[in-house]
């Protein structure tokens, strides 16, 4: 295999998993502060795609679109959290897993209430599209490196938002200690609130992006969902840096493990046997990484938590 | 005297009609919520527009959504064969469904019309008498593609599918038929969105023409993809890869893309325009391939309810076999494994003067072409 | 009288009453509707025993309740076939396939709970889903057993004595086995072995104090566990007469932990009121509207919220440790 495709293929893993990375922050600062294990995240993924396909096919404008599914994925959030969220604090972390899927249910079957059942329309703006050629030859579509690029601005902005600000150390100090926080007099509820609010729209924005590139259709939210919380657990519940490695890792892993493992394979043990086995290897390879590393670092990698 | 004979003429001519006009129970499982529901909702549609139009006040469908759940789909088709009593059980879209629900169905006696899925057991060692497939074979449309690849002299394709058994029919079907280089063969994982590593390899393999097996929302993110690659090789597909359903979300990306399937909006017969006529004034928007394949399922067997009773079980099954209604294919017939013998077209993307993405007949690619599997059947 | 075993008796009672009154009236999708919540019991009772006593989340034990299914399946189209399997011949009675399901669990079982059990919380949750989810892209892979497609039972496994075709018959059956499970694990529960479990789920330092090492006691939890899933999943295999990796897929385990949380966990009968409410409104609202997972997710987000410990925790009160 030629190293440009070898190098084409690590920026596809980079890029995949800068994707992942968007989805995880979100979910790994309302785990990791509030200790709410939110299985509708992947649904407010799903409502910023859908709010972006909306906004841009009524206005023709891509951007609005993108400001739309912020708003929109916030604003739901944060209704979302008064409303049924509060109530799950002070429970165990079964009820939170059994009230967040009938979320999943609820916001799901409702999206395609409003928006029918076909998928919708959403594309990229003429500004990022198409290829640019990088060193060594090879093309590489716009909207990626924007993606990697908005991906590598929300990490920094996140990683200043929690070291450098006042926000930033309750969050840190929520982290810790919650009922502290609270005996100090921080106002925990509203601190909640946008926190909740704040990984909702993360995750909007990361399904408008994406969207863009992949299906808007009800249940998207759900496989992203799933990788979300491997990325977060391999990096260590709470911590945005473990959130990017492990989204990196996985990222990589998967995009190597699909490109490499069939022809590996089929040098091995002949390529008919290779595609099917070679095929189930890879989807598998994310899983095997996670459990390998978690056998040996069973917090994670940079877990914010004792 | 003639008052007379005309009077039991009449009697018996509508003593006769009353008799073949007993009503017919129908359950329909298909798919209604979720992702996949688009399918699911165009071939209800389609379907209950046939029973519309032919103004038969004897069929009585009930609906039930299985969202996609090979077990929810057997404990419904349960239901409605030992509660609601149905005679006929149709709908179901995919191919994992129709194993689950089919073999049961048909053992408890009753009949079982498919809209869509083909699983080549159903066509082959498992066929059933009581099971009529209206649409095809899984196989077909993927034959046509490698059987167009083949007679267009293309050179070098690379084909790929996600790695399960309709995939890994559907490239099976395809090199069936094309005899020409394949400088790539990829599995990929089901329900995989981003395709960025696969588009790489296509770059890179030097290819004439790709050829991609990717429902649903997988061709969606494959297609918009591929078209910011940068990559210009032609794409062709199997129709279900550019239905109607999914060409509003893909967007211009797919315009010129090739591909294959038994009927296109704009075959050229009356039953058809008839149909998509209707459709549009109904529904408000194009019908897709599992619309037309439900919408002939509907009156298919509304032909057979008009010249047999349902109850008997015999004669119903003669009339379903002789398949004598009017199709939107244009003709129908079945082949002894109960599947179509058909024509298939290449249909190419474009834009219609309305400015919406629709197909258009390029050229037909086969004709009274049957399924594969049919003599491994036993009937 | 306490309130709990009097509820107890009752859903007992109920799930016998509805498939015999069904057959008295000739309905016989009710007593298969029956015995789908049955199996659904008997595969939450089984997460119900590490996850609700000892307090271990599993995110996947669909894999062992497609295991199951997929032991009754492979052996059952291997003896219709007259086809040997790995050389010793086929079978397709019922007590052989669930031994050999029993046997599968324990043996995938016993690797996979002593790597996740170094860990805890979500972490546990999710190593526990990566398994799962690594044997699910397995078995949609394995080109043998179709795959996606699944595998079709064509005549129900046989048990010796009975019509297993007749729908109460195989009724009574997943009855029984229901009942024997429930049986095993109240005896366990009150056993040393289930004292020690529930012990190093409130608090595992003071259990180690005491010279018992929670790590086996939780090992051997949730073999169990699985084994008991994995009978459920060969029997569901012959409710449906099909099994397919969805059996496995992370949805089947969310709906497993979903019903044991709504029947009240840790509760001997919880899984029991869990899968009788969860079918039973699946059934109803499924009839009625195709917007039925909508107003699902509505009544269980009422459940959570407003019914503290499940079902039986509604009806029966906290638990009582007299």
């Amino acid at each position: 295999m030629p190293t440009a495709l070898i190098v084409e293929q690590l920026l596809n893993g980079v890029q995949f998993g800068i994707m992942l990375f968007l989805m995880a922050a979100g979910l790994t600062l309302i785990f990791g502060v509030m200790g709410l294990i939110n299985l509708a995240h992947g649904s407010f993924y799903m409502v910023g795609a859908f709010a972006c396909a909306a906004v841009a096919a009524a206005t023709g404008s891509f951007w609005l679109g993108l400001v739309a599914s912020l708003a929109a994925a916030a604003a739901l959030g944060a209704l979302v959290e008064v409303t049924v969220i509060r109530r799950l604090y002070a429970r165990d972390h079964l009820d939170q897993v059994l009230a967040t899927f009938a979320l999943i249910l609820i916001l799901s079957e409702a999206t395609r209430w409003l928006f029918g059942s076909f998928p919708l329309y959403l594309n990229i703006p003429p500004l990022l599209g198409g290829a640019v050629a990088l060193p060594g030859g090879v093309q590489y579509p716009i909207y990626r490196l924007a993606i990697i690029v908005a991906g590598l601005a929300i990490g920094v902005g996140l990683y200043l938002l929690i070291a450098k600000t006042r926000l930033g150390m309750r969050i840190r100090a929520g982290e810790s200690d919650r009922e502290m926080i609270g005996a100090l007099g921080v106002d925990i509820r509203t601190l909640y609130t946008v926190l909740f609010a704040l990984g909702s729209a993360l995750a909007g924005f990361a399904g408008a992006m994406v969207g863009a590139l992949q299906s808007v259709q009800v249940g998207m939210g759900e496989p992203v969902l799933i990788l979300a919380f491997v990325v977060i657990v391999i990096g260590g519940i709470g911590s945005i840096k473990g959130a990017f490695v492990g989204a990196l890792v996985v990222g990589v892993t998967d995009t190597m493990g699909r490109v490499l493992l069939p022809p590996l394979l089929a040098a091995a043990i002949g390529p008919a046997q290779a595609s099917g086995i070679g095929g189930a290897l890879a989807s598998m390879s994310i899983y095997i990484v996670m459990a390998l590393i978690l056998a040996f670092r069973p917090r994670g990698l940079f877990s914010a938590q004792g | 005297m003639i008052l007379k004979l005309a009077a039991t003429a009449i009697a018996l001519a509508l003593g006769a009609s009353a008799a073949y006009a007993e009503p017919v129970k129908v359950g329909m499982i298909t798919t209604l919520s979720g992702g996949g529901a688009g399918l699911g909702v165009d071939a209800r549609d389609g379907f209950m527009l046939a029973v519309k139009l032919s103004g038969s006040k004897d069929i009585e469908v009930i609906t039930e959504d299985d969202a996609m759940k090979p077990e929810l789909a057997v404990q419904i088709a349960d239901k409605m064969i030992q509660s609601d009593k149905v005679d006929v059980l149709t709908g179901i879209i995919w191919s994992n469904l129709a194993m689950a629900v089919v073999p049961n169905a048909v053992a408890q006696g009753k009949f079982y019309l498919s809209p869509n899925a083909g699983p080549s057991p159903l066509a082959g060692a498992k066929c059933d008498k009581n099971y009529f497939n209206v649409a095809y074979q899984n196989d077909n449309f993927h034959e046509a593609a490698g059987n167009y690849a083949q007679t267009e002299g293309i050179k070098k394709m690379f084909i790929l599918a996600p790695n399960y058994p309709a995939g890994t029919d559907s490239l099976n079907g395809f090199k069936r038929f094309y005899k020409g280089e394949l400088v790539g063969e990829l599995y990929t994982k089901l329900g995989q969105t981003d395709y960025a590593a696969e588009i790489a390899q296509i770059r890179a393999s030097g290819a004439d023409s790709v050829f991609f097996f990717l429902p649903g929302g997988m061709g969606i993110a494959f297609m918009k993809q591929y078209a910011q690659s940068g990559v210009t090789i032609p794409v062709m597909g199997p129709g279900f890869s550019f239905s109607q359903d999914v060409l509003g979300a893909i967007g211009d990306a797919a315009l010129g893309a090739k591909n294959t399937a038994s009927w296109s909006p704009d075959l050229d017969n009356a039953k058809n325009k008839e149909f998509v006529d209707a459709f549009k004034a109904e529904y408000n928007r194009i019908p897709s391939i599992y619309a037309a394949q439900a919408f002939d399922t509907g009156n298919l067997l509304i032909s057979a309810a008009s010249k047999a009773s349902v109850k008997d079980a015999d004669a119903f099954r003669a009339a379903l076999a002789a398949a004598e209604f009017d199709s939107v294919r244009g003709k129908f017939k079945f082949n002894t494994n109960h599947h179509p013998i058909q024509d298939f077209y290449v249909r190419e993307v474009i834009k219609n003067d309305e400015g919406v993405l629709t197909n258009k007949i390029l050229a037909k690619t086969f004709t009274d072409h049957a399924d594969a599997y049919a003599q491994d059947c036993k009937l | 009288m306490r309130r709990e075993p009097i509820l107890n008796a009752a859903l007992a009672l109920l799930l016998l009453a509805a498939p015999l009154a069904a057959f008295v009236l000739d309905e016989p999708f009710y007593i298969s509707l029956t015995t789908r919540i049955v199996i659904l019991a008997i595969a939450a009772a089984g997460l119900n025993l590490a996850l609700g006593f000892g307090g271990l989340v599993s995110f996947g034990h669909a894999a062992f309740f497609g295991i199951g299914g997929y032991a009754a399946g492979i052996l059952a189209a291997h003896a219709f076939n007259m086809e040997p399997l790995l050389g010793l011949p086929a079978t397709d009675l019922m007590p052989t396939i669930w031994i050999v399901a029993v046997l599968i669990c324990a043996i995938v079982a016993l690797p996979i709970g002593a790597i996740s059990l170094r860990t805890s919380g979500v972490y546990f949750i999710m190593i526990t889903l990566a398994f799962a989810q690594m044997i699910y892209y397995f078995a949609i892979s394995w080109p043998a057993y179709n795959g996606e497609d699944g595998l079709s039972i064509t005549v129900r496994n046989a048990f010796p004595g009975l019509n297993t075709a007749n729908p109460l018959s195989f009724f009574l059956v997943c009855y029984l086995v229901l009942m024997a499970v429930l049986a095993v694990i109240w005896r366990l529960r009150d056993s040393r072995f289930g004292a020690a479990l529930q012990a190093s789920r409130q608090n595992a330092v003071r259990v180690s104090a005491v010279g018992i090492r929670p790590f086996r006691i939780r090992l051997v939890a949730f073999i169990l566990s699985a084994v008991i899933t994995g009978i459920a999943g060969a029997l569901f295999a012959d409710l449906n007469r099909f099994v397919s990796p969805s059996m496995m897929s992370w949805q089947m385990s969310g709906e497993l932990i979903v019903l044991v949380i709504l029947g009240g966990t840790g509760r001997l009968f919880g899984p029991v009121a869990g899968a009788i409410l969860y079918v039973l409104l699946e059934f109803m609202l499924g009839g009625i509207t195709e917007r039925w997972q909508f107003f699902l997710g509505f009544i269980l987000l009422g459940v959570v919220l407003f019914a503290r410990g499940g079902i039986v925790g509604v009806i029966a009160g906290k638990v009582r440790h007299d």
